[in-house]
């Protein structure tokens, strides 16, 4: 850990998972004042007719309170339904409804984690800072001579595993936050984590990495989209690269761009979805080449530094994908506030509503969401 | 040492019910139902723990039947007398103030056709006896309201309620004493009702050990199935220590009841005068007739949970109302049902004092509270000026910094 006094508090964002759990103890073996706490984000309540999915999210919070009793520091339920709702839910569903690509982890680190909470622990818990399991590092500006600052700024930078940098997902922090924000797991494998856990004898060692999106049971977003945002399965028409109709889909609200078409097989070639009109109810279908693009438009653009940089364009590497692989581009401001990104080489479906994220290396110069992207067809 | 002022929640266990309970832990380890000597000696523990009850409330020892709690006393007392009076009648009458072992539990049985009446109350948490009665229908069978409120102290005119009650035969009156226990007299000679619930962790008695009072005559269904212990009444093998915990620890209360009513009442008063001073903050349940130990509060617009969660980690341990941990939004339900907005009911905060409740402890709470509650107002309100920045959920100072002309993701069109 780089920023925050000798001895400060902090409060230590536990999901009942590995990674949270080993970041409380990391917190606490630096000797700083740790405070467990488990966000309730969604209405998982106590009722009977909730009962399983309840269950399931209060034995979470379980878990993490048996690791904060093993480690000896106070642990509380923290709920953040509304924020949760506003911030996260309520966008992803949105996103969905027409034709984008949500980004629920951006937004839960953007406006729940990095916001709402953060927000709570400095006014109402007197904390110094919040601390979370994620794979990445901050790095505090450099101290001058006599202990002054020298001037700079909080860089983000990747977690320094490859396989599990999750920097992609903290674009949005800024320098407010970054200066209260700990990951202590940022110079950390995977394995390493699991083993300090064994070590400590952490009932959540072992325990699975989560791969869904933590509100989808059981990855079934349809679900959510029938449950939440009152959304009616209505067929359409499923269009081929020609604009010649090739099927029906089951209903535009449902498809997200990229994602892998069955009707491939008898196209001879597989397909993608590559546009989706919401409005009209209309999936339209690409070959894998025709998803590449070397220019897109990012909107809502934040930059980690707080401010954008000084040359009218500047370069990086955009990603535009967890884990996806960074590519070298130009990036230029537009008239309409947006930025147009041109990559050296192409990528590929670069749907709207995704984070594209700025990296230098290892540092996140900022990151904002794809609005349009330009294909072969423009 | 942080300070422990939420005894509604549970109490330390005395070292004299500890020495009470120790025999059955060790030697006298025999089951109270075999026949040698080991089971006798168990027996006769368990006999006399019902024989000191009994005279702790004024009742007879065959009218005390061992629970594991106040829980299993109370769904023992309701189902029981459901049950036992399905073929007399339907209706079920009680409050909408009750405890969730009262409360739960009658809804429960609405499933299997019960009928059942929540007889509102005022603003200080009191119900008219006068409605309880106006309730009561040829199929009424059981009428159960509190002895005291568990997160506003108020205390319910049940003599009043026992005289309407009585009016009407065929009709049970079941109350729970859970709350009042340690700190008002409780003769069952005077009160006239036919069921009474105690719990003993809440006067410095073990936690899984309560009681329920059956008066003689009164005919209710044994709720779970098994052996003939507490006569037919609780199937399972007795838990000897705990009721002698539970006897050793109410004898004790029940002695020194007077004593310390009037002083936590003190104390109490003392701790209100300065709470009370902080701007917003209003006192809840009637002033006068609650509990003298209880003092519980609203600050309107403050999130209780906060609170108790600020003043848990400044060394107060207290509560919003109620031992809750899964961090559910729902308010109160008895603040509610007081007439209480959300807004108003989710800055609740209750402060419950017990027999070894220090002034120098009330004075340091007291000056927590003030000072927690005081950061907790500036915290909301920076809270709130942040979210009315538009910043919906990033309340810290200065937090994001769009670049670039005004655009919102609601105004990008999908591509295509």
């Amino acid at each position: 850990m780089t920023v925050g006094g000798p001895r400060s508090r902090v409060l230590v964002a536990m999901s009942g998972g590995v990674d949270s759990s080993v970041a409380a103890a990391l917190v606490k073996a630096e000797g700083h004042e740790a405070i467990g706490v488990w966000m309730r984000l969604s209405d998982v309540s106590d009722s009977h007719s909730d009962f399983s999915r309840s269950c399931c999210s209060l034995d979470a919070a379980d878990d993490a309170r048996r690791v904060a009793a093993q480690l000896d520091i106070p642990f509380y339920i923290l709920n953040l339904e509304r924020e949760f709702d506003e911030g996260v839910l309520q966008p992803f569903l949105r996103a969905y409804m027409e034709g984008r690509t949500p980004s629920p982890c951006v937004d839960c680190n953007t406006q729940v984690k990095f916001g709402a909470l953060l927000g709570r622990a400095r006014l109402q818990y007197d904390c110094d800072a919040v601390a979370t399991g994620h794979y990445a590092r901050v790095a505090a500006p450099a101290v001058g001579a006599g202990g002054g600052p020298a001037g700079g700024a909080y860089r983000l930078l990747r977690g320094l595993d490859p396989g599990k940098d999750q920097s992609y997902f903290l674009y949005g922090l800024g320098q407010e936050e970054l200066a209260h924000t700990r990951f202590p797991l940022g110079g950390m494998n995977k394995p390493q984590v699991r083993e300090i856990a064994r070590a400590m004898g952490m009932g959540t060692a072992d325990k699975r990495d989560s791969q869904e999106i933590c509100f989808v049971p059981r990855g079934n977003y349809r679900d959510v989209l029938r449950e939440r945002a009152g959304w009616t399965a209505e067929p359409g028409p499923l269009l081929d690269v020609d604009g010649r109709q090739v099927g029906e889909h089951f209903g535009a609200a449902s498809y997200t761009v990229g994602q892998r078409s069955g009707t491939g097989v008898a196209l001879g070639e597989p397909r993608y979805v590559w546009k989706i009109d919401s409005a009209a109810n209309i999936v339209k279908l690409g070959r894998r080449a025709d998803l590449e693009t070397r220019r897109f438009e990012v909107g809502e653009m934040t930059f980690v530094a707080g401010e954008r940089p000084a040359l009218d364009e500047f370069r990086a590497e955009v990603q535009i994908r967890h884990r996806g692989k960074p590519v070298p581009a130009t990036v230029r401001p537009l008239a309409s506030g947006r930025w147009s990104v041109e990559t050296d080489e192409a990528v590929w479906a670069a749907a709207p509503g995704q984070a594209a994220v700025f990296y230098r290396g290892d540092e996140v110069v900022g990151g904002g969401r794809i609005s349009a992207a330009s294909t072969s067809e423009e | 040492m942080p300070i422990y002022l939420d005894h509604a929640a549970t109490t330390p266990m005395r070292r004299e019910a500890l020495e009470a309970m120790l025999p059955f832990l060790t030697e006298q380890f025999g089951n109270a139902s075999s026949l040698h000597g080991f089971g006798r000696h168990a027996r006769a523990g368990l006999d006399e723990a019902h024989e000191s009850v009994a005279k702790s409330v004024g009742a007879t020892p065959r009218e005390i039947v061992f629970t594991s709690g106040g829980t299993e006393a109370n769904n023992l007392a309701i189902k029981g007398a459901a049950w036992a009076g399905k073929a007399r009648g339907h209706r079920i009458i009680t409050t909408t103030v009750e405890h969730h072992s009262v409360g739960h539990t009658v809804r429960y049985l609405e499933k299997f056709g019960f009928e059942i009446v929540e007889v509102p109350v005022d603003r200080f948490g009191f119900v008219d006896p006068d409605d309880i009665e106006a309730a009561i229908t040829s199929k009424t069978i059981l009428v159960s309201v509190m002895l005291a409120n568990n997160e506003v102290g108020t205390i319910q005119p049940l003599a009043e309620i026992a005289a309407r009650v009585r009016r009407h035969k065929g009709v049970l009156l079941h109350t729970d004493a859970v709350q009042a226990a340690p700190y008002l007299p409780i003769d069952l000679q005077a009160l006239d009702v036919d069921l009474l619930t105690i719990a003993g962790h809440k006067f410095e008695g073990p936690k899984g050990v309560g009681m329920l009072f059956v008066r003689s005559g009164t005919n209710i269904l044994a709720q779970q199935q098994g052996g003939a212990q507490e006569r037919y009444r609780r199937a399972g093998t007795e838990n000897v220590a705990g009721a002698a915990g539970l006897a050793r620890a109410l004898e004790l209360a029940v002695a020194e009841q007077p004593d310390t009513a009037a002083r936590i009442h003190l104390l109490r008063d003392a701790l209100n005068k300065v709470v009370l001073g902080v701007d917003g903050v209003l006192g809840t349940g009637h002033p006068d007739e609650r509990l003298p130990g209880l003092a519980s509060f609203v600050a309107p617009g403050l999130d209780g949970n906060a609170v108790t969660m600020a003043l848990d980690l400044a060394g107060l341990a207290c509560s919003t109302g109620s031992a809750c941990v899964s961090g559910s939004n729902e308010v109160s339900h008895v603040l509610s049902a007081m007439g209480y907005a959300e807004g108003d009911a989710k800055g609740a905060l209750r402060i419950s004092l017990g027999r070894n409740t220090t002034t120098a402890e009330i004075t340091e709470a007291g000056n927590l509270i003030v000072r927690t509650l005081a950061e907790q107002r500036d915290a909301a309100e920076k809270l709130a000026e942040s979210r009315a920045l538009g910043r919906a959920s990033v309340p810290v100072v200065g937090a994001l910094a769009h670049v670039g002309a005004a655009e919102s993701s609601e105004a990008e069109t999908p591509a295509g």
